[in-house]
């Protein structure tokens, strides 16, 4: 009898919700979840491009903001329809285990060292991001990482690793497991290194007691790339609106956008468009 | 402080000018916190009432239950409805994932457990002879129910607040199910987050100010409700 009841209680707790959520939600096939990271997001590049893409083609997105890391899972299990991430090494064994289909080259920016004006480390000026991360170690200076498998967190471990260096369980070394904005900000508080994408970091900046210490190292470079999860293997993927939104990520108007985003309000681009270039290219 | 100053009157601008999107944001909050709140209201309450005037093997065990769920965290109820919500997941036929309806499932579902146990104990506080004088005067078990209900109104007026409470500031679960998307499940908490993680610091309070109004007002009204109606 209980059990009865608890059940009709449940389902009609379902049904309330269901009915709440249906009323306003667009029908089924005209929404797009879009797994990405928090740097589109937070950068409020995303903010400007969405608008544009519902407008001209009536798709409605559902943006999550997470990761690159749980971005890809999200894609492999087939939850989300179209991925626009950034960690190189991860996607192309996404793409090698056929999660996805159709990876495309969208924009790029580049990673910076930033850390307190004080530089313990003596990094400064340093020529590569390895040398550096080096001489963060050999100082036992503090150092904040994600922590968090974003792609910013896989560059960093990529540089680590790179340069012979298990930080891992030392004491210099910290992770938040927080996006990027709230790193800088843990980062700036306890005045300690960090690997940041440039326009978080140009975003947050005039809050910071943070400077960039170390760029310009090929190494550094962050490439954004648009994939579509791979309909074969996920039935219920939206594979018309993901193909919509790649296209409109890489076409004309769109780089165009992309190139001119944050200029007003950095005197710099956040992000320099790429669509049809190759990976090799980049930063030469 | 200069900036909580900075905040406050970005809240205070925001509220008069009536900014579109803030105020989508406000209502959708009201909105889907309401829904949850009445959800859990309906659920709560009966099954509050039925444990509370009920006697079975295990009993105190299952109050231990309701007891904790009071203090069910959460980010844990946003993790368990996503999972339940995937398209793989057993109700990933519904859709629902990332929509204002999720929120408000993940909300009730938080809200509920507070809702029963605070009427557990309105009920269980009631006089026993009380409950033997109106079947003694014949009213049907319904009719009890009812009376009961009536003279338990005011703690549970109680329940409503605390579980509406719970829900308007709890941002683990709605940024979870609701995924924080412009104009569609972005709610005041979740907003907050975001303007957080991207430095408007000035704006994050400004929420944070609108939220607390909002509570402040919704609470203000059911308080006076229930101190209106005070048993002489």
């Amino acid at each position: 009898m209980k059990r009865l009841l608890c059940g009709l209680v449940i389902v009609c707790a379902l049904l309330f919700a269901a009915a709440a959520g249906a009323q306003q939600a667009p029908a089924g096939q005209r929404n797009i979840i879009l797994a990405t990271t928090t740097s589109t997001q937070d950068s409020g590049l995303l903010d400007v491009l969405i608008p544009l893409f519902e407008k001209k083609t009536g798709y409605f997105v559902k943006t999550i903001a997470v990761g690159s890391g749980q971005a890809m899972v999200m894609g492999q299990k087939g939850e989300a329809d179209v991925l626009l991430v950034h960690s190189p090494d991860a996607e192309e064994k996404f793409m090698a285990a056929g999660y996805g289909v159709n990876r495309r080259l969208v924009m790029h920016n580049d990673f910076i060292i930033v850390g307190p004006p004080v530089d313990r480390g003596g990094i400064k000026g340093t020529k590569s991001a390895g040398a550096a991360f080096k001489r963060i170690a050999g100082a036992k200076a503090l150092f904040m990482s994600r922590g968090d498998n974003s792609g910013t967190d896989a560059k960093e471990k990529a540089i680590w690793k790179a340069a012979g260096i298990a930080p891992e369980g030392q004491k210099w070394y910290q992770q938040t497991g927080l996006g990027m904005g709230q790193t800088l900000n843990v980062a700036s508080e306890k005045q300690t290194y960090t690997l940041a994408d440039r326009g978080t970091y140009l975003a947050l900046a005039k809050r910071l007691d943070l400077v960039i210490l170390v760029e310009g190292d090929r190494d550094l470079l962050n490439i954004y790339h648009v994939i579509e999860v791979n309909p074969a293997r996920w039935p219920k993927v939206n594979a018309g609106g993901a193909r919509a939104f790649a296209d409109f990520m890489v076409s004309p108007e769109t780089q165009a956008i992309v190139r001119a985003f944050g200029v007003d309000k950095f005197g710099s681009p956040l992000f320099f468009p790429d669509a049809g270039k190759r990976v090799e290219d980049l930063g030469k | 402080m200069e900036l909580i100053v900075e905040g406050i009157r970005k809240a205070f601008w925001l509220l008069v000018t009536g900014d579109p999107e803030v105020m989508g944001i406000t209502l959708l909050s009201l909105r889907v916190s309401g829904l949850a709140t009445l959800v859990s209201l309906v659920i709560g309450v009966a099954a509050g009432t039925l444990v509370a005037l009920t006697r079975f093997p295990g009993r105190g065990f299952v109050v231990s239950l309701i007891n904790t769920g009071m203090g069910l965290p959460p980010v844990v109820v946003g993790l368990f409805v996503t999972i339940l919500l995937w398209r793989s997941g057993p109700l990933g036929f519904l859709g629902m994932l990332y929509t204002p309806g999720a929120m408000i499932l993940a909300q009730a579902v938080i809200a509920t457990p507070i809702v029963m146990g605070i009427t557990l104990a309105a009920m269980q506080q009631l006089p026993k002879k009380l409950r033997l004088q109106i079947l003694a005067l014949g009213a049907t078990r319904l009719q009890l129910v009812w009376i009961l209900t009536k003279e338990a109104r005011l703690p549970l007026l109680a329940a409503v607040m605390a579980g509406f409470g719970g829900v308007i500031s709890e941002v683990g679960a709605s940024i979870m199910v609701g995924g924080n998307i412009k104009g569609y499940s972005r709610v005041l908490t979740t907003a907050t987050v975001m303007e957080t993680s991207r430095g408007n610091f000035d704006t994050a309070i400004a929420l944070g100010i609108i939220l607390l109004a909002l509570a402040f007002a919704v609470n203000l009204v059911l308080t006076h409700i229930q101190q209106k109606e005070r048993p002489r």
